[in-house]
Protein backbone atom coordinates (compact mmCIF):
# COMPACT_ATOMS: atom_id res chain seq x y z
CA UNK A 1 0.00 0.00 0.00
CA UNK A 2 1.40 3.38 -1.14
CA UNK A 3 2.19 5.46 1.83
CA UNK A 4 3.58 8.43 -0.61
CA UNK A 5 2.95 8.69 -4.14
CA UNK A 6 3.96 11.42 -6.61
CA UNK A 7 2.47 11.92 -9.80
CA UNK A 8 3.66 14.05 -13.08
CA UNK A 9 5.80 16.35 -10.42
CA UNK A 10 7.82 18.74 -12.16
CA UNK A 11 9.44 21.78 -9.58
CA UNK A 12 12.17 23.58 -9.71
CA UNK A 13 13.79 27.34 -8.83
CA UNK A 14 12.80 29.59 -10.65
CA UNK A 15 13.33 29.27 -14.16
CA UNK A 16 15.58 26.38 -13.86
CA UNK A 17 13.69 23.48 -13.68
CA UNK A 18 15.59 20.55 -11.74
CA UNK A 19 12.56 17.78 -11.81
CA UNK A 20 10.64 16.44 -14.66
CA UNK A 21 7.54 14.68 -14.56
CA UNK A 22 8.80 12.64 -11.52
CA UNK A 23 6.53 9.45 -10.76
CA UNK A 24 6.98 7.69 -7.29
CA UNK A 25 5.46 5.57 -5.11
CA UNK A 26 6.97 4.77 -1.40
CA UNK A 27 4.97 1.65 0.19
CA UNK A 28 4.32 2.24 3.92
CA UNK A 29 6.79 -0.02 6.23
CA UNK A 30 9.26 0.03 3.79
CA UNK A 31 12.59 0.87 3.27
CA UNK A 32 13.69 2.75 0.24
CA UNK A 33 16.79 3.95 -0.85
CA UNK A 34 17.44 7.15 -3.29
CA UNK A 35 20.49 7.10 -5.54
CA UNK A 36 21.91 9.70 -8.08
CA UNK A 37 24.56 11.68 -8.60
CA UNK A 38 24.77 15.32 -7.60
CA UNK A 39 22.71 17.40 -8.95
CA UNK A 40 20.10 14.94 -9.87
CA UNK A 41 17.24 16.13 -7.81
CA UNK A 42 17.44 14.04 -5.07
CA UNK A 43 17.14 16.76 -2.20
CA UNK A 44 15.06 18.54 -4.08
CA UNK A 45 12.49 16.10 -4.33
CA UNK A 46 12.33 15.77 -0.42
CA UNK A 47 12.15 19.21 -0.04
CA UNK A 48 9.20 19.23 -2.25
CA UNK A 49 7.10 16.09 -0.25
CA UNK A 50 7.90 18.53 3.17
CA UNK A 51 6.45 21.21 1.61
CA UNK A 52 9.52 23.15 1.92
CA UNK A 53 9.22 23.47 -1.93
CA UNK A 54 5.98 24.61 -3.20
CA UNK A 55 4.52 21.80 -5.84
CA UNK A 56 1.83 22.17 -8.09
CA UNK A 57 -1.43 20.66 -6.82
CA UNK A 58 -2.67 17.00 -7.29
CA UNK A 59 1.75 15.86 -7.59
CA UNK A 60 2.08 14.61 -4.24
CA UNK A 61 -0.23 12.38 -2.27
CA UNK A 62 0.14 11.80 1.41
CA UNK A 63 -1.51 8.29 3.56
CA UNK A 64 -4.49 9.26 0.57
CA UNK A 65 -4.50 13.23 0.48
CA UNK A 66 -3.01 15.64 -1.17
CA UNK A 67 -0.24 17.64 -0.16
CA UNK A 68 1.21 19.80 -2.34
CA UNK A 69 0.74 23.22 -1.46
CA UNK A 70 -0.37 22.36 1.89
CA UNK A 71 2.24 24.43 4.21
CA UNK A 72 5.73 22.60 6.42
CA UNK A 73 3.95 22.53 9.50
CA UNK A 74 1.24 21.15 8.82
CA UNK A 75 3.28 18.19 6.83
CA UNK A 76 4.95 17.55 9.82
CA UNK A 77 1.86 17.36 11.83
CA UNK A 78 0.55 14.59 9.18
CA UNK A 79 3.79 12.26 10.01
CA UNK A 80 6.78 13.66 7.40
CA UNK A 81 9.92 14.42 8.68
CA UNK A 82 12.82 15.13 7.76
CA UNK A 83 16.79 15.31 8.20
CA UNK A 84 18.26 17.87 6.50
CA UNK A 85 21.19 17.69 4.77
CA UNK A 86 23.95 18.63 6.39
CA UNK A 87 22.08 18.65 9.90
CA UNK A 88 20.83 21.83 10.45
CA UNK A 89 21.19 21.45 13.95
CA UNK A 90 20.12 24.30 16.38
CA UNK A 91 23.86 25.17 17.55
CA UNK A 92 22.58 27.64 20.73
CA UNK A 93 20.88 24.49 22.15
CA UNK A 94 21.70 21.41 24.21
CA UNK A 95 21.23 17.80 22.93
CA UNK A 96 17.75 17.31 24.53
CA UNK A 97 16.83 20.70 23.52
CA UNK A 98 17.53 19.67 19.83
CA UNK A 99 15.55 16.43 20.47
CA UNK A 100 12.57 18.52 21.88
CA UNK A 101 12.19 20.78 19.15
CA UNK A 102 11.45 18.02 16.66
CA UNK A 103 8.16 17.29 19.41
CA UNK A 104 7.13 20.58 18.57
CA UNK A 105 4.10 19.07 16.43
CA UNK A 106 3.07 17.03 19.83
CA UNK A 107 2.66 14.24 17.36
CA UNK A 108 1.79 10.88 19.78
CA UNK A 109 3.69 8.14 18.81
CA UNK A 110 6.45 5.71 19.89
CA UNK A 111 9.03 8.03 19.77
CA UNK A 112 9.77 9.61 23.23
CA UNK A 113 12.90 11.23 24.61
CA UNK A 114 13.69 8.40 26.49
CA UNK A 115 13.03 5.80 23.41
CA UNK A 116 15.80 8.32 21.35
CA UNK A 117 18.43 7.43 24.11
CA UNK A 118 17.50 4.08 24.00
CA UNK A 119 18.00 4.37 19.86
CA UNK A 120 21.00 6.43 20.09
CA UNK A 121 22.91 5.68 23.87
CA UNK A 122 25.22 8.18 23.10
CA UNK A 123 23.35 10.64 23.14
CA UNK A 124 22.18 10.10 26.85
CA UNK A 125 25.55 11.03 28.51
CA UNK A 126 26.24 14.37 26.49
CA UNK A 127 22.62 15.09 26.91
CA UNK A 128 22.99 18.64 28.38
CA UNK A 129 26.08 19.20 25.88
CA UNK A 130 25.89 22.28 23.49
CA UNK A 131 25.37 20.20 20.56
CA UNK A 132 28.27 22.19 18.15
CA UNK A 133 30.45 19.58 20.77
CA UNK A 134 29.51 16.50 19.74
CA UNK A 135 31.27 14.64 17.14
CA UNK A 136 29.63 14.50 13.38
CA UNK A 137 28.21 11.12 14.28
CA UNK A 138 26.81 11.76 17.03
CA UNK A 139 25.62 15.11 15.55
CA UNK A 140 24.21 13.36 12.75
CA UNK A 141 22.27 10.85 15.71
CA UNK A 142 20.87 14.29 17.25
CA UNK A 143 19.31 14.80 13.58
CA UNK A 144 17.48 11.32 13.59
CA UNK A 145 16.36 11.76 16.21
CA UNK A 146 15.32 15.55 16.29
CA UNK A 147 12.79 13.82 13.56
CA UNK A 148 11.92 11.14 15.03
CA UNK A 149 10.24 12.97 18.18
CA UNK A 150 7.85 14.24 15.93
CA UNK A 151 6.70 10.32 15.39
CA UNK A 152 6.79 10.72 11.84
CA UNK A 153 4.87 7.77 9.69
CA UNK A 154 7.61 8.75 7.10
CA UNK A 155 11.23 9.20 7.61
CA UNK A 156 13.38 11.42 5.02
CA UNK A 157 16.65 11.10 5.42
CA UNK A 158 18.82 13.49 2.97
CA UNK A 159 22.79 12.06 3.04
CA UNK A 160 22.73 10.82 6.69
CA UNK A 161 26.36 9.52 5.67
CA UNK A 162 27.55 12.48 4.08
CA UNK A 163 31.49 13.58 5.69
CA UNK A 164 31.60 10.27 8.51
CA UNK A 165 33.30 7.28 8.84
CA UNK A 166 33.12 4.00 7.76
CA UNK A 167 32.49 2.66 11.12
CA UNK A 168 30.54 5.76 12.51
CA UNK A 169 27.83 5.44 9.48
CA UNK A 170 27.70 1.60 10.19
CA UNK A 171 26.23 2.56 13.64
CA UNK A 172 23.75 5.27 12.21
CA UNK A 173 22.58 2.07 9.52
CA UNK A 174 22.21 -0.14 12.59
CA UNK A 175 19.23 2.21 13.86
CA UNK A 176 17.29 1.58 10.48
CA UNK A 177 15.90 -1.51 11.29
CA UNK A 178 14.65 -0.57 15.44
CA UNK A 179 12.92 2.07 13.23
CA UNK A 180 11.17 0.27 10.80
CA UNK A 181 10.12 -2.21 13.43
CA UNK A 182 8.37 0.67 15.01
CA UNK A 183 6.31 0.90 11.67
CA UNK A 184 7.86 4.20 10.14
CA UNK A 185 8.64 4.40 6.30
CA UNK A 186 12.27 5.17 5.58
CA UNK A 187 13.49 7.22 2.82
CA UNK A 188 17.36 7.61 2.34
CA UNK A 189 19.15 9.35 0.14
CA UNK A 190 22.50 7.65 -0.38
CA UNK A 191 25.73 8.14 -2.50
CA UNK A 192 27.29 4.93 -1.40
CA UNK A 193 24.95 2.82 -4.37
CA UNK A 194 26.63 -0.52 -1.93
CA UNK A 195 25.39 0.09 1.23
CA UNK A 196 21.68 1.35 -0.03
CA UNK A 197 21.41 -2.16 -1.91
CA UNK A 198 22.13 -3.43 0.92
CA UNK A 199 19.69 -1.90 3.60
CA UNK A 200 16.35 -1.48 0.90
CA UNK A 201 13.33 -2.98 0.09
CA UNK A 202 13.20 -0.64 -3.00
CA UNK A 203 15.70 1.46 -4.44
CA UNK A 204 15.55 4.44 -6.89
CA UNK A 205 17.72 6.07 -8.84
CA UNK A 206 17.68 9.67 -10.25
CA UNK A 207 19.19 11.13 -12.72
CA UNK A 208 18.95 15.21 -14.28
CA UNK A 209 15.65 15.15 -12.79
CA UNK A 210 14.38 12.08 -14.03
CA UNK A 211 13.71 8.18 -12.73
CA UNK A 212 15.52 6.20 -14.21
CA UNK A 213 15.35 2.96 -12.21
CA UNK A 214 13.41 1.69 -9.28
CA UNK A 215 12.14 -1.34 -8.04
CA UNK A 216 13.38 -4.02 -5.69
CA UNK A 217 17.35 -3.82 -5.82
CA UNK A 218 17.92 -7.71 -6.28
CA UNK A 219 16.12 -7.33 -9.59
CA UNK A 220 18.72 -4.82 -10.94
CA UNK A 221 22.54 -6.48 -12.09
CA UNK A 222 25.23 -3.86 -11.03
CA UNK A 223 25.49 -2.79 -14.95
CA UNK A 224 21.97 -1.93 -15.04
CA UNK A 225 22.35 0.46 -12.03
CA UNK A 226 25.54 1.86 -13.11
CA UNK A 227 23.75 3.12 -16.46
CA UNK A 228 21.34 4.64 -14.39
CA UNK A 229 23.36 6.26 -12.21
CA UNK A 230 25.50 7.65 -15.12
CA UNK A 231 23.48 7.43 -18.08
CA UNK A 232 24.68 5.69 -21.06
CA UNK B 1 34.89 18.59 42.65
CA UNK B 2 32.51 18.91 39.70
CA UNK B 3 29.69 18.86 42.01
CA UNK B 4 31.17 21.19 44.27
CA UNK B 5 31.65 23.67 41.25
CA UNK B 6 27.77 23.55 40.38
CA UNK B 7 26.60 23.83 43.71
CA UNK B 8 28.61 26.89 44.10
CA UNK B 9 27.48 28.45 41.31
CA UNK B 10 23.96 28.01 42.58
CA UNK B 11 24.51 29.20 46.08
CA UNK B 12 25.69 32.33 44.43
CA UNK B 13 22.56 31.99 41.78
CA UNK B 14 20.61 31.96 44.92
CA UNK B 15 22.26 34.65 47.20
CA UNK B 16 21.70 36.95 43.94
CA UNK B 17 18.19 36.27 43.95
CA UNK B 18 17.86 37.03 47.56
CA UNK B 19 19.44 40.08 47.03
CA UNK B 20 17.36 40.74 44.34
CA UNK B 21 14.21 40.04 46.42
CA UNK B 22 15.42 42.51 49.29
CA UNK B 23 16.41 45.43 46.53
CA UNK B 24 13.08 44.89 45.49
CA UNK B 25 11.60 45.87 48.52
CA UNK B 26 13.16 48.47 49.41
CA UNK B 27 12.55 50.26 45.79
CA UNK B 28 8.52 49.11 46.51
CA UNK B 29 9.10 51.25 49.60
CA UNK B 30 10.69 54.08 47.99
CA UNK B 31 8.08 56.93 48.34
CA UNK B 32 8.32 57.14 51.32
CA UNK B 33 12.28 57.50 52.04
CA UNK B 34 13.29 58.78 48.38
CA UNK B 35 12.94 62.89 47.28
CA UNK B 36 11.13 63.34 44.16
CA UNK B 37 13.87 63.17 42.28
CA UNK B 38 15.54 59.82 42.54
CA UNK B 39 12.03 58.66 42.61
CA UNK B 40 12.33 59.81 38.78
CA UNK B 41 15.72 58.70 38.32
CA UNK B 42 14.57 55.12 39.72
CA UNK B 43 11.46 55.27 37.53
CA UNK B 44 13.14 56.12 34.47
CA UNK B 45 16.06 53.06 35.15
CA UNK B 46 13.44 51.11 35.47
CA UNK B 47 11.72 51.74 31.95
CA UNK B 48 14.45 52.07 29.78
CA UNK B 49 14.64 48.44 31.55
CA UNK B 50 11.60 47.43 29.82
CA UNK B 51 12.30 48.32 27.12
CA UNK B 52 15.70 47.56 26.23
CA UNK B 53 14.29 44.15 27.27
CA UNK B 54 11.26 44.08 24.46
CA UNK B 55 13.99 45.11 22.07
CA UNK B 56 16.50 42.22 23.13
CA UNK B 57 13.60 39.44 22.90
CA UNK B 58 13.01 40.47 19.70
CA UNK B 59 16.61 40.90 17.98
CA UNK B 60 18.94 38.94 20.78
CA UNK B 61 16.50 36.18 21.01
CA UNK B 62 14.15 36.42 17.66
CA UNK B 63 16.90 37.31 15.56
CA UNK B 64 14.46 40.25 14.40
CA UNK B 65 16.60 43.66 14.19
CA UNK B 66 14.22 46.29 14.11
CA UNK B 67 15.42 50.04 14.26
CA UNK B 68 11.72 51.38 14.21
CA UNK B 69 10.61 50.08 17.70
CA UNK B 70 10.13 53.59 18.50
CA UNK B 71 6.80 53.27 16.94
CA UNK B 72 5.02 51.58 20.32
CA UNK B 73 6.34 54.00 21.97
CA UNK B 74 4.56 56.15 20.12
CA UNK B 75 1.60 54.64 20.04
CA UNK B 76 1.47 54.12 23.87
CA UNK B 77 1.84 57.49 24.38
CA UNK B 78 -0.97 58.34 21.97
CA UNK B 79 -3.12 56.11 23.17
CA UNK B 80 -2.13 57.58 26.71
CA UNK B 81 -3.23 60.83 25.12
CA UNK B 82 -6.33 60.37 23.69
CA UNK B 83 -8.09 58.26 26.19
CA UNK B 84 -7.02 60.57 29.40
CA UNK B 85 -7.76 63.68 27.63
CA UNK B 86 -10.70 63.10 25.22
CA UNK B 87 -12.06 59.89 26.78
CA UNK B 88 -11.59 60.86 30.17
CA UNK B 89 -10.19 57.70 31.35
CA UNK B 90 -7.60 56.97 34.28
CA UNK B 91 -4.03 57.78 32.88
CA UNK B 92 -2.64 54.84 35.63
CA UNK B 93 -5.91 52.64 33.39
CA UNK B 94 -4.62 53.30 29.93
CA UNK B 95 -1.19 52.23 30.67
CA UNK B 96 -2.14 48.07 29.83
CA UNK B 97 -4.63 49.66 27.37
CA UNK B 98 -2.06 50.96 25.17
CA UNK B 99 -0.05 47.69 25.72
CA UNK B 100 -3.37 46.31 23.68
CA UNK B 101 -3.67 48.82 21.11
CA UNK B 102 0.39 48.62 20.46
CA UNK B 103 0.02 45.04 20.11
CA UNK B 104 -3.25 44.98 17.84
CA UNK B 105 -1.23 48.20 15.39
CA UNK B 106 1.77 45.53 15.69
CA UNK B 107 -0.53 42.62 13.56
CA UNK B 108 -1.00 45.21 9.96
CA UNK B 109 2.65 46.67 10.60
CA UNK B 110 3.89 42.77 10.68
CA UNK B 111 2.24 42.13 7.46
CA UNK B 112 4.28 45.02 5.97
CA UNK B 113 7.29 44.41 7.36
CA UNK B 114 8.17 40.94 7.41
CA UNK B 115 7.95 41.07 3.64
CA UNK B 116 11.26 42.68 4.15
CA UNK B 117 14.66 40.09 5.20
CA UNK B 118 17.87 41.54 7.20
CA UNK B 119 18.68 45.22 6.34
CA UNK B 120 16.11 45.43 4.58
CA UNK B 121 13.68 44.76 7.44
CA UNK B 122 15.12 47.17 9.48
CA UNK B 123 14.83 49.92 7.28
CA UNK B 124 11.30 49.33 6.49
CA UNK B 125 10.51 49.12 10.83
CA UNK B 126 12.37 52.69 10.50
CA UNK B 127 10.22 54.15 7.91
CA UNK B 128 6.77 52.76 9.12
CA UNK B 129 7.89 54.77 12.63
CA UNK B 130 7.86 57.94 10.43
CA UNK B 131 5.13 56.84 8.73
CA UNK B 132 2.99 57.33 11.96
CA UNK B 133 5.14 60.65 13.18
CA UNK B 134 4.55 62.77 9.73
CA UNK B 135 0.79 61.40 10.00
CA UNK B 136 -0.13 62.80 13.82
CA UNK B 137 1.77 65.87 12.53
CA UNK B 138 -0.96 66.40 10.81
CA UNK B 139 -3.72 65.89 12.97
CA UNK B 140 -4.77 69.06 14.66
CA UNK B 141 -7.18 67.42 16.95
CA UNK B 142 -4.42 65.95 19.38
CA UNK B 143 -1.89 68.90 18.77
CA UNK B 144 -0.07 68.21 15.57
CA UNK B 145 3.55 69.21 15.14
CA UNK B 146 3.63 70.32 18.44
CA UNK B 147 1.83 67.90 20.39
CA UNK B 148 -0.25 68.13 23.44
CA UNK B 149 0.50 68.77 27.30
CA UNK B 150 -1.11 66.28 29.54
CA UNK B 151 -0.90 68.10 32.44
CA UNK B 152 -4.92 69.04 32.26
CA UNK B 153 -5.66 65.21 32.70
CA UNK B 154 -3.49 64.64 35.93
CA UNK B 155 -4.53 67.65 37.70
CA UNK B 156 -7.03 65.85 39.39
CA UNK B 157 -5.26 63.87 41.34
CA UNK B 158 -3.25 64.33 44.46
CA UNK B 159 0.86 64.85 43.74
CA UNK B 160 2.38 62.34 46.38
CA UNK B 161 -0.44 59.72 44.85
CA UNK B 162 0.52 60.67 40.99
CA UNK B 163 3.87 60.17 41.48
CA UNK B 164 4.21 57.01 43.68
CA UNK B 165 1.53 55.49 41.45
CA UNK B 166 3.78 56.39 38.29
CA UNK B 167 6.80 55.09 39.91
CA UNK B 168 5.11 51.78 41.04
CA UNK B 169 3.65 51.09 37.53
CA UNK B 170 7.35 52.28 36.21
CA UNK B 171 8.68 49.63 38.87
CA UNK B 172 6.15 47.01 38.15
CA UNK B 173 7.43 47.04 34.19
CA UNK B 174 11.17 46.93 34.64
CA UNK B 175 10.73 44.17 36.47
CA UNK B 176 7.14 42.60 35.09
CA UNK B 177 8.60 42.71 31.63
CA UNK B 178 12.31 41.46 32.71
CA UNK B 179 10.77 38.31 34.36
CA UNK B 180 8.35 37.95 31.18
CA UNK B 181 11.00 37.70 28.59
CA UNK B 182 12.61 35.09 31.18
CA UNK B 183 9.40 33.46 31.38
CA UNK B 184 9.18 33.36 27.33
CA UNK B 185 12.56 31.70 27.00
CA UNK B 186 11.83 29.10 29.37
CA UNK B 187 8.53 28.33 27.04
CA UNK B 188 8.33 26.24 24.18
CA UNK B 189 7.82 29.28 22.24
CA UNK B 190 11.27 30.17 23.58
CA UNK B 191 12.60 27.23 22.69
CA UNK B 192 10.93 27.44 19.05
CA UNK B 193 12.34 31.29 19.08
CA UNK B 194 15.62 30.08 19.30
CA UNK B 195 15.54 27.13 17.10
CA UNK B 196 14.11 29.85 14.14
CA UNK B 197 17.08 31.99 14.69
CA UNK B 198 19.51 28.95 14.62
CA UNK B 199 18.36 27.65 11.40
CA UNK B 200 14.97 28.46 9.67
CA UNK B 201 14.94 25.81 7.51
CA UNK B 202 15.59 23.20 10.09
CA UNK B 203 13.39 24.51 12.27
CA UNK B 204 10.37 24.93 9.53
CA UNK B 205 11.19 21.22 8.48
CA UNK B 206 10.48 20.28 12.09
CA UNK B 207 6.96 21.98 12.28
CA UNK B 208 8.10 24.74 13.41
CA UNK B 209 5.23 27.20 12.39
CA UNK B 210 8.06 30.18 11.28
CA UNK B 211 6.05 33.26 9.96
CA UNK B 212 3.81 32.73 13.23
CA UNK B 213 6.61 32.30 15.92
CA UNK B 214 8.56 35.69 14.70
CA UNK B 215 4.95 37.44 14.84
CA UNK B 216 4.34 36.24 18.47
CA UNK B 217 7.44 37.71 19.34
CA UNK B 218 7.02 41.32 17.63
CA UNK B 219 3.44 41.69 19.00
CA UNK B 220 4.57 40.45 22.50
CA UNK B 221 7.23 43.11 22.08
CA UNK B 222 4.39 45.58 20.52
CA UNK B 223 2.79 44.77 23.59
CA UNK B 224 5.67 45.65 26.21
CA UNK B 225 6.65 48.92 24.49
CA UNK B 226 3.33 50.22 24.34
CA UNK B 227 2.91 49.81 28.15
CA UNK B 228 6.26 51.56 28.44
CA UNK B 229 5.39 54.42 25.98
CA UNK B 230 2.65 55.27 27.79
CA UNK B 231 4.26 55.27 31.29
CA UNK B 232 6.68 57.26 29.65
CA UNK B 233 4.81 60.09 28.43
CA UNK B 234 3.07 59.85 31.95
CA UNK B 235 6.33 60.79 33.61
CA UNK B 236 7.10 63.69 31.04
CA UNK B 237 3.57 65.16 30.43
CA UNK B 238 3.55 66.22 26.93
CA UNK B 239 3.18 64.04 23.93
CA UNK B 240 4.19 65.34 20.32
CA UNK B 241 5.10 63.37 17.41
CA UNK B 242 8.82 63.99 17.26
CA UNK B 243 9.45 63.49 20.57
CA UNK B 244 7.31 59.94 21.14
CA UNK B 245 7.99 58.92 17.58
CA UNK B 246 11.98 59.21 17.79
CA UNK B 247 14.72 57.02 16.61
CA UNK B 248 16.30 57.98 20.02
CA UNK B 249 14.49 55.88 21.95
CA UNK B 250 14.96 53.09 19.53
CA UNK B 251 18.84 54.03 19.54
CA UNK B 252 19.09 53.95 23.36
CA UNK B 253 17.51 50.43 23.36
CA UNK B 254 20.46 49.38 21.02
CA UNK B 255 23.12 50.81 22.80
CA UNK B 256 21.66 49.72 26.06
CA UNK B 257 21.47 45.90 25.05
CA UNK B 258 24.50 46.01 22.68
CA UNK B 259 26.71 47.21 25.76
CA UNK B 260 24.93 45.17 28.34
CA UNK B 261 25.07 41.78 26.57
CA UNK B 262 22.69 40.87 23.63
CA UNK B 263 21.02 37.79 24.30
CA UNK B 264 20.98 37.99 27.78
CA UNK B 265 18.13 38.54 30.43
CA UNK B 266 20.57 40.67 32.52
CA UNK B 267 22.45 42.26 29.43
CA UNK B 268 19.51 45.03 29.71
CA UNK B 269 19.61 45.52 33.43
CA UNK B 270 23.72 45.95 33.28
CA UNK B 271 23.30 48.21 29.78
CA UNK B 272 21.24 50.74 31.51
CA UNK B 273 23.43 51.11 34.82
CA UNK B 274 26.24 51.74 32.28
CA UNK B 275 24.19 54.31 30.29
CA UNK B 276 22.89 55.95 33.78
CA UNK B 277 26.64 55.72 34.84
CA UNK B 278 28.04 57.08 31.60
CA UNK B 279 25.24 59.89 31.45
CA UNK B 280 25.99 61.31 34.79
CA UNK B 281 29.94 61.06 34.18
CA UNK B 282 29.77 62.87 31.36
CA UNK B 283 27.03 65.73 31.73
CA UNK B 284 29.22 68.39 31.68
CA UNK B 285 31.25 67.45 28.38
CA UNK B 286 28.25 68.73 26.30
CA UNK B 287 27.95 67.12 22.96
CA UNK B 288 31.29 64.79 23.75
CA UNK B 289 28.71 63.09 25.69
CA UNK B 290 27.58 61.41 22.70
CA UNK B 291 30.51 61.23 21.20
CA UNK B 292 31.84 59.29 24.39
CA UNK B 293 28.90 56.84 24.50
CA UNK B 294 29.08 56.15 20.55
CA UNK B 295 32.78 55.15 21.15
CA UNK B 296 32.06 53.15 24.70
CA UNK B 297 29.46 51.08 21.96
CA UNK B 298 32.11 50.45 18.93
CA UNK B 299 34.62 49.12 21.79
CA UNK B 300 32.34 46.99 23.82
CA UNK B 301 31.54 45.57 19.97
CA UNK B 302 35.17 45.27 18.86
CA UNK B 303 36.46 43.63 21.93
CA UNK B 304 33.60 41.86 23.99
CA UNK B 305 30.92 40.97 21.10
CA UNK B 306 28.61 39.52 23.77
CA UNK B 307 28.41 43.06 25.72
CA UNK B 308 29.65 43.04 29.33
CA UNK B 309 27.05 40.31 30.45
CA UNK B 310 28.16 38.10 28.03
CA UNK B 311 32.12 38.62 28.79
CA UNK B 312 31.31 38.19 32.76
CA UNK B 313 28.93 35.11 32.16
CA UNK B 314 31.57 33.61 29.56
CA UNK B 315 35.19 34.38 32.27
CA UNK B 316 32.81 33.58 35.65
CA UNK B 317 30.17 30.79 34.69
CA UNK B 318 27.51 32.74 35.87
CA UNK B 319 24.16 33.35 35.21
CA UNK B 320 21.44 34.89 37.48
CA UNK B 321 18.46 33.96 34.25
CA UNK B 322 19.97 30.76 33.16
CA UNK B 323 18.02 30.25 29.64
CA UNK B 324 21.15 30.67 27.63
CA UNK B 325 21.32 27.09 28.12
CA UNK B 326 24.84 27.32 28.08
CA UNK B 327 25.99 27.22 31.97
CA UNK B 328 29.44 25.80 31.79
CA UNK B 329 30.57 23.66 34.60
CA UNK B 330 33.93 21.67 34.74
CA UNK B 331 32.93 18.18 34.77
CA UNK B 332 35.95 15.95 35.69
CA UNK B 333 34.32 12.42 34.31
CA UNK B 334 33.59 14.18 30.71
CA UNK B 335 35.89 16.67 30.06
CA UNK B 336 34.09 19.09 28.39
CA UNK B 337 31.22 21.59 29.04
CA UNK B 338 27.38 20.62 30.14
CA UNK B 339 24.71 22.26 30.40
CA UNK B 340 21.69 22.54 33.69
CA UNK B 341 19.01 20.31 33.23
CA UNK B 342 15.79 21.60 31.34
CA UNK B 343 13.20 22.42 33.42
CA UNK B 344 10.79 19.74 33.83
CA UNK B 345 7.67 20.96 32.20
CA UNK B 346 9.92 20.38 28.71
CA UNK B 347 10.71 16.88 29.32
CA UNK B 348 7.37 15.29 30.54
Amino acid sequence: MSLCSVRRLSVGYGDFKVLFDIDLDIDEGQAMAMIGANGAGKTTLLRAITGLLKAPDDSIKFAGRPIAGTPPHAIVALGVAMVPEGRCLFPSLSVEENLLVGAHAKRRGPWTLQRVYDLFPALLQRRRAPVELLSGGQQQMVAIGRALMSNPRLLLCDEVSLGLAPIVIKSIYCAFPAILAEGTTILVVEQDIGRAIAMADTVTCLQEGKVTLAGPPKQFSRADITAAYFGR
Amino acid sequence: MSLLELENASRLQHGVWIAAAALLAVLILAPWWADDSDLRSIAEFAYLVAIAQMWNLLAGYGGLISVGQQVFIGIGGYTLLILSLDAGISPFLCIPVAGVVSALFAVPIAAVVFRLQGPYFAIGTWVVADVFRLALDNVPAIGGGSGKSLTSALMSIPGWQREATTYWIALGLGVGLTIGVYLILRSRLGLAMTAVRDSVPASESLGVRVGRTKLLIYVASALGLGMAGALIYLTKLRVSPDAAFSMDWTVLMIFIVVIGGIGTVEGPIVGTAVFFFLRAMLADFGPWYLVILGSVAVVVMLKARRGIWGWVAGRFNFHVFPTRRRIRVNSLRSGFAEMPPSPRYLTE
